[in-house]
């Protein structure tokens, strides 16, 4: 079992909550993510580790409530109760480059994901632009933390609520035309976002690296779920990536594949509502 | 039994049939297709023993079973004492008397076989596990050899392999942590072995026999990211390390539209029913294609087993594609047997070159070429070949690809200095286990690639031994 020390809710559906595992919190490295299992019936899920604090003996998850697993955490998982399972670090870590100009975008809920990245940018000398991005106002999050991460930091908003009224492939493309010197860019987010980032970055032949959210089973490279084409070739994205090269990642086959169990999600949804799954009293 | 004992027994008589649930029954469900023997089964199968000198079953075992002298123990009517007896050399009975394959093992080398049926020893040996569990209840008989013996072991993987190694090391006093990467123990017990074959409370109980035994158990730890193998013996204590990590990496053919939904890996297929309880969603929050028609692609024991699953989660057919003849099929004759029983369809000599989809992603047909057999190769099978257009198309909308396994990568390239074999398998000597790094110990399908329980069961007896004889050397 592992103790939830803290959660907080960050906007609109989106939570962080602060476990306490050591060894995770030891071994984790940016870019690395967990599997979770609330209870004996639950769905394995993977998570980026957001954050993790070594000294401390914590990780930090920030999800997003999209079906089943992710509601009944929200609604039923509180400080003081306890995940069943977590497993990490898994995946790869980022390659973090030394003394170069490094654009990290996060969008959406993708932007838990991208600070420590960030930060261990910046630690090993990096001059490194923050571009984040979200619908709208109620949903941005982590703000002020990302920004302390970032030489130069850039907020956007699709409907122009709050920050800079523009998609975050706005400021990265009018960045890279301004300068030539940049080196490499990290962009996390949900698929579409990703694509048009390396669409965006590809004439600029600048490297773009985005981290796939593939759906998942065991996460250690044992059964295939995760298995995505980059550059023709067919790839395990819990054992090869998480991370690839967006120029070479086929995001409609990414798309495809986060498809596949859609009617199962609705049902799991259906009887998660009307059964009595859900124990506790809220 | 003194009924049984009146009749003669004779080794002539046939051996004792195993009850099994009905076919069409069963391939609906997710019970267990044979029943076990009832007392009176295993009496009168062990009447058929002729207690040999010098059994010439035993050395078919791998881990060495005392087959005549725990048959003996049933002769009297004292199973749970049979069952110890087995313990004394394979911690798992239940296990191995469900699964192993006994014609290929100890039941190939029965004089009985000779002239009559060989004695049925892998159902007795399951007769008396079951009955020890059932009735007798567990007696624990750890006998520590050398107490307290301040030395730890870390085992990497709680499949028979490590399971094994784990239970024979406490059993010597030592002190022993088992580190699982998934969240149950038991390794292709749990995960790739189905319910109907080997029903997990089995696997649960075994693996609480060997906790009993004071084998500390970490599921969730994944060695390679959570702790390196050299770090868990400079920083973490341990004396020595086992590794028996199995050879779990799927393999796909590389042909167009393996990536569709709806295609699966048998280690995908089979860990969603079995381990996350697929089969029971959304009871279970993992969900599973049912598919309507399904095709399994491969012919061994993996392939039947998913072929089994599919069935039972409701398909209308389900045809197994292999790519040579019957003759050929790797699979245990008893197991094709039960498939077909089933309702599997064969389609023997064919091998797809294609899986189509429809306009979402989705399944829609495999796309075959009909197969032909020439010259026997080198291993001596006969090779097959296309036939020039004999393409066709089978009407599936579930692909499950089960044509074998291969190493996972993680270990190997997370422990520099770790040797490899040329196929990402770690080079480890055979009777004992060691590998290029001191201290360090593997067996199991890490090491022989896919095999059976049973061997990777004697890979741990015989490393447990090793690590044994290298943590009492003396030592500056
Ligand atoms: C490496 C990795 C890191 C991730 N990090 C985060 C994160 O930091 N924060 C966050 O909010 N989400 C993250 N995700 C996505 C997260 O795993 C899914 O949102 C979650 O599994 C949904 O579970 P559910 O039962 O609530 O929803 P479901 O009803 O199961 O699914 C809703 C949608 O989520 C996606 N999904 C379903 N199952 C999985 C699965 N096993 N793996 C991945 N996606 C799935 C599908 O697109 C599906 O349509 C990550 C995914 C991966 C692979
Ligand atoms: C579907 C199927 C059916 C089979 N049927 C039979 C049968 O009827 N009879 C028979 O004799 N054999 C059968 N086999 C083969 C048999 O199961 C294997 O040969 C045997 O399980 C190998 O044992 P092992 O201990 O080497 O590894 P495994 O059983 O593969 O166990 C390895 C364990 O190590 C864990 N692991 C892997 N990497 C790590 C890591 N980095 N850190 C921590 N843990 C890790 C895995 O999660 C797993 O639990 C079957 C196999 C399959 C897949
Ligand atoms: S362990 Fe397997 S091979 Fe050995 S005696 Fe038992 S059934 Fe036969
Ligand atoms: S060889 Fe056959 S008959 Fe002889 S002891 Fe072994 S099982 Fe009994
Ligand atoms: S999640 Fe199973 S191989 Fe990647």
């Amino acid at each position: 079992m592992f103790s939830i020390l803290k959660k907080e809710q960050l906007a609109d559906g989106i939570y962080q909550y602060t476990v306490e595992a050591p060894d995770i919190a030891r071994a984790a490295q940016a870019g690395q993510f967990v599997i979770l299992r609330l209870d004996e019936r639950g769905e394995r899920i993977p998570l980026t580790i957001a954050d993790f604090d070594a000294a401390a003996g914590t990780v930090d998850i920030v999800f997003q409530v999209v079906g089943k697993t992710t509601e009944e955490l929200a609604a039923c998982y509180d400080a003081g109760g306890a995940l069943l399972d977590l497993a990490g670090p898994l995946g790869r870590p980022s390659h973090i480059p030394v003394g170069k100009n490094v654009i990290v975008i996060g969008g959406g809920v993708g932007i838990a994901p991208v600070y420590p990245i960030a930060r261990a940018m910046r630690d090993a000398g990096n001059h490194v632009i923050g571009i984040i991005g979200c619908r709208t106002k109620d949903l941005m999050i982590m703000e002020d933390k990302l920004a302390s991460v970032c030489d130069k930091f850039i907020t956007t908003t699709d409907d122009g609520t709050w920050g800079r009224c523009a998609l975050v492939t706005e400021p990265l493309k009018e960045t890279l035309e301004k300068r030539q010197d940049i080196d490499l860019v990290v962009a996390i987010g949900p698929g579409p976002m990703m694509k048009f980032c390396a669409d965006t970055t590809r004439p600029f032949g600048v490297k773009t690296v985005v981290s796939l959210n593939c759906i998942m089973v065991d996460g250690t490279g044992m059964c295939g779920a995760c298995r995505i084409e980059v550059a023709g070739e067919t790839k395990f994205a819990c054992a090869d990536g998480p991370e690839f090269d967006g120029h070479a990642v086929n995001f409609d086959q990414l798309a495809m594949r986060l498809r596949g169990y859609v009617e199962q999600e609705r049902l799991a949804l259906d009887h998660y509502h009307g059964g009595e799954a859900c124990q506790c009293q809220k | 039994m003194s009924e049984i004992e009146k009749r003669a027994p004779s080794p002539k008589q046939s051996r004792r049939p195993m009850p099994e649930q009905d076919p069409k029954r069963r391939a609906r469900n997710f019970e267990e297709v044979a029943l076990g023997y009832s007392e009176e089964d295993a009496l009168a199968e062990a009447a058929r023993c002729l207690s040999c000198r010098k059994p010439t079953c035993q050395a078919g075992c791998p881990v060495e079973v005392p087959i005549p002298e725990f048959v003996a123990l049933v002769k009297e009517g004292k199973f749970a004492e049979a069952s110890q007896k087995i313990k004394e050399n394979n911690a798992l009975p239940a296990v191995c008397g469900r699964v192993c394959p006994q014609e290929k093992q100890c039941e190939n080398g029965c004089v009985l076989g000779k002239r009559f049926e060989p004695l049925a020893i892998g159902r007795l040996e399951r007769f008396v596990a079951d009955y020890e569990r059932e009735q007798a209840g567990r007696q624990l008989t750890p006998r520590v050899s050398r107490l307290a013996s301040n030395k730890k072991v870390a085992v990497v993987g709680s499949g028979p392999g490590g399971l094994t190694c784990a239970s024979d090391l406490a059993r010597l006093g030592y002190a022993v942590t088992l580190f699982e990467a998934l969240h149950e123990p038991g390794g292709v017990l749990v995960y790739g072995i189905p319910e109907f074959r080997l029903p997990k409370d089995i696997v649960k109980s075994e693996v609480e026999y060997i906790k009993g035994l004071g084998v500390e158990i970490r599921t969730d730890a994944v060695i390679g990211h959570l702790f390196g193998v050299k770090e868990l013996m400079s920083d973490h204590g341990y004396d020595a390390v086992f590794i028996a990590s199995g050879a779990g990496f799927p393999m796909f053919m590389n042909i167009p539209g393996e990536n569709l939904n709806g295609v699966y890996s048998a280690n995908e297929f089979l860990t969603r029913a079995n381990l996350m309880k697929a089969y029971l969603f959304p009871e279970y929050d993992t969900p599973i294609a049912r598919g309507k028609n399904v095709a399994v692609v491969g012919g061994g024991n993996v392939a039947i087993d998913s072929a089994r699953v599919a069935m039972r989660l409701g398909a209308e057919h389900v045809y197994l594609v292999y790519r040579r003849s019957l003759e050929e099929l790797p699979a245990r004759a008893e197991e094709v047997h039960h498939a077909g029983d089933e309702g599997i369809e064969f389609k023997l000599l064919n091998n797809p070159i294609e899986i189509l989809g429809d306009d979402s992603g989705r399944v829609s047909g495999l796309s075959c070429i009909t197969m032909e057999l020439g010259e026997p190769d080198a291993s001596g099978r006969r090779r097959p070949f296309e036939v020039v257009g004999s393409e066709f198309v089978l009407d599936v909308d579930t692909v499950i690809m089960a044509i074998g396994t291969r190493a996972n990568p993680l270990i190997g390239n997370a422990t520099p200095g770790l040797n490899l074999t040329d196929r990402g398998y770690i080079a480890a000597a055979e009777a004992t286990g060691q590998t290029s790094l001191p201290g360090v110990f593997a067996g199991g399908d890490i090491v022989t690639g896919s095999a059976t329980v049973i061997a990777a069961m004697g890979a741990g007896k015989r490393a447990a031994k090793s690590i044994d004889a290298y943590l009492q050397q003396p030592r500056p």
